[in-house]
């Protein structure tokens, strides 16, 4: 394409009159352009990676985007690597989708039984734990239902359900729904009352769907830390080593879609799990609170 | 993808009576159907008025009824939220995240297409009918309504189009509905909830209900107006007829 760009471009340099080289001024500043804007962020140094290996497309959960960690994460990468990656962020469900239609070449997801699902499927490979932080469970200051009191957070729930209070669910299968249906589980089944409300949205407007109606809502603690200040609610329940929240990365199988970057993913991969990559991950805080955790949690589920 | 099986899963369980499935179709067609019954005599009214009178400022009106029609279904949302919210100067009335709370957004988003369509439709009906009705001594509400029975095929024509407007708008729905599962979840709002989760066959399926229900209420309106066929002929008879006992005009 660029090079019937050219052909039209000398044609119109060609001809005669101030036209002609009023055009060809404008080819030359717009082939800088392009070559400025093909150059890869790093600068020279990895001028011969080629060019489909120049693009990461990476699929991960609203959590990791929406607190900022990747914005402080991914460019150092990028300046090594001489790469950049295209984030897009949507639910565990919808990043895990778009692995496994090729969408994109590696996923950043926590919702550990559907990561495994994932890769025994054949869609990914080379699973790797990357971070951890927590769920916490809001709710009124006033805390109708006792949550306070509760031992753990299955029984946080269940006091949340016998007293009939409002509680907010993401309902949309993402990383924090699944954590809140294996909740329920462990608290005897998700009981019928009128007050459970699914909302099916992100985990910001199911926070301020729950300030509004002064309803309880389980969500991880990163998007909290970020929206606290706007919201009418408190931590009601922490700390339950059931609330652990592992993220795991995955690249996406090669062999099942050709067409992706394989290479760049591995690199990518190998630098979040790397001691400088997990060093860079501890020390993002955001309001003076670290979000994500290096490693494994200390106690798994 | 293919797009038969969700087809066929859809319609299996629209034909199996899937409750999620009719909670949802019954949202949507609940807060359109209100909406439209609220908004449709206002915006006719104004329309008319809009029409046929003049007063300093009206062409402002005008202008903003007619670029009302482009308004952000999305920005109206947010304005709504901002006025319900906790906050909000209406917000002791609890009415965020509400079937309510959608039917005022949707009465909001259809009232400019109605009246804009029922302007356009009044101001190109023949004059003489409205001049001939008050010659025969009709009130002017009489009038009103002998002119808008007149162009009634082009306010069928602007229900419809509020009605598609709405029944298909979700940037509103969502954030004073908030897409809640048997409460506020509307079909368009379920569509965007099925892809977020990245189940576009379920998107999909919901897709070709939505068109159904639309084709539905078209056909309807369809048949209602084949009806009216032979009264729009009668229609035009008695515009002639009215012409004649008027005599005509005098030379513009």
């Amino acid at each position: 394409m660029r090079k019937v760009l050219l052909r039209s471009w000398v044609r119109a340099g060609l001809a005669p009159g101030r036209q002609g080289v009023a055009a060809l001024l404008c080819a030359l500043v717009l082939v800088g352009v392009a070559r400025a804007a093909e150059a890869p962020p790093g600068g020279s140094a990895v001028a011969q990676r080629p060019a489909s290996e120049r693009v990461i497309r990476m699929a991960t959960t609203t959590s990791t985007e929406n607190s900022g960690l990747l914005g402080w994460l991914l460019p150092p990468f990028e300046k090594v690597c001489g790469c950049s990656v295209r984030v897009v962020s949507v639910g565990t469900g919808a990043a895990l989708k778009l692995g496994a239609n090729g969408d994109a070449d590696l996923v950043l997801v926590h919702a550990r039984a559907a990561e495994d699902r994932f890769v025994a499927a054949g869609h990914g490979v080379d699973r790797r734990d990357v971070m951890y932080n927590d769920f916490v469970l809001v709710g009124p200051k006033a805390d109708p239902a006792g949550v306070r009191s509760a031992g753990n957070a299955a029984s946080a729930l269940r006091a949340v359900a016998g007293r009939q209070q409002r509680f907010v669910s993401r309902g949309d299968e993402s990383g924090t729904h699944q954590m809140e249906l294996d909740l329920w589980k462990s608290a005897g089944g998700l009981p019928k009352w009128a007050g459970y409300l699914s909302a099916g949205r992100g985990m910001g407007e199911v926070l301020t769907m729950a300030s509004e109606l002064q309803a309880y809502a389980l969500t991880d603690r990163g998007t909290w830390a970020s929206m606290r200040g706007r919201l009418e609610l408190a931590v009601l329940s922490e700390g339950d080593p059931a609330l652990a929240n592992p993220y795991g990365v995955i690249a996406v199988n090669p062999a099942r879609h050709p067409g992706i970057n394989a290479r760049g993913a591995r690199e990518l991969i190998d630098w979040l799990t790397s001691p400088e990559g997990q060093a860079r991950i501890a020390s993002y805080k955001a309001g003076g609170e670290t979000l994500f955790f290096p490693g494994v949690p200390k106690v798994t589920r | 993808m293919g797009l038969l099986e969700p087809t066929l899963e859809a319609l299996r369980r629209l034909a199996v009576l899937d409750p999620a499935l009719w909670t949802v179709i019954g949202v949507s067609m609940q807060v359109s159907l209100a909406a439209m019954a609220i908004a449709t005599p206002f915006a006719v009214g104004a329309g008319y008025l809009l029409a046929m009178t003049r007063f300093p400022g009206r062409r402002l009106l005008v202008v903003l009824v007619q670029s009302l029609l482009s308004f952000p279904t999305v920005v109206v949302g947010l304005l709504l939220y901002l006025l319900l919210s906790r906050q909000g100067p209406f917000g002791a009335w609890q009415l965020l995240f509400t079937r309510e709370a959608m039917t005022i957004g949707q009465v909001v988003i259809a009232f400019p297409i109605v009246c804009a369509f029922t302007l356009a439709a009044v101001q190109a009906a023949d004059p003489r009918l409205h001049e001939t009705a008050r010659l025969l001594g009709a009130s002017p509400l009489r009038a009103a309504f002998t002119v808008l029975r007149e162009v009634r095929f082009a306010l069928v024509a602007a229900v419809l189009s509020g009605f598609g407007r709405v029944v298909s708008e979700v940037g509103c729905a969502l954030l004073v509905g908030g897409n809640i599962a048997g409460h506020t979840r509307s079909i368009p709002t379920a569509i965007a909830l099925e892809t977020s989760k990245g189940a576009f066959i379920e998107g999909i399926a919901l897709g070709i209900v939505l068109m159904v229900v639309a084709l539905a209420v078209n056909v309807a309106l369809a048949f209602s107006q084949g009806a009216g066929q032979g009264a729009a002929v009668a229609g035009h008879r008695y515009r002639s007829v009215a012409r004649g006992a008027a005599g005509r005009p005098a030379a513009p």
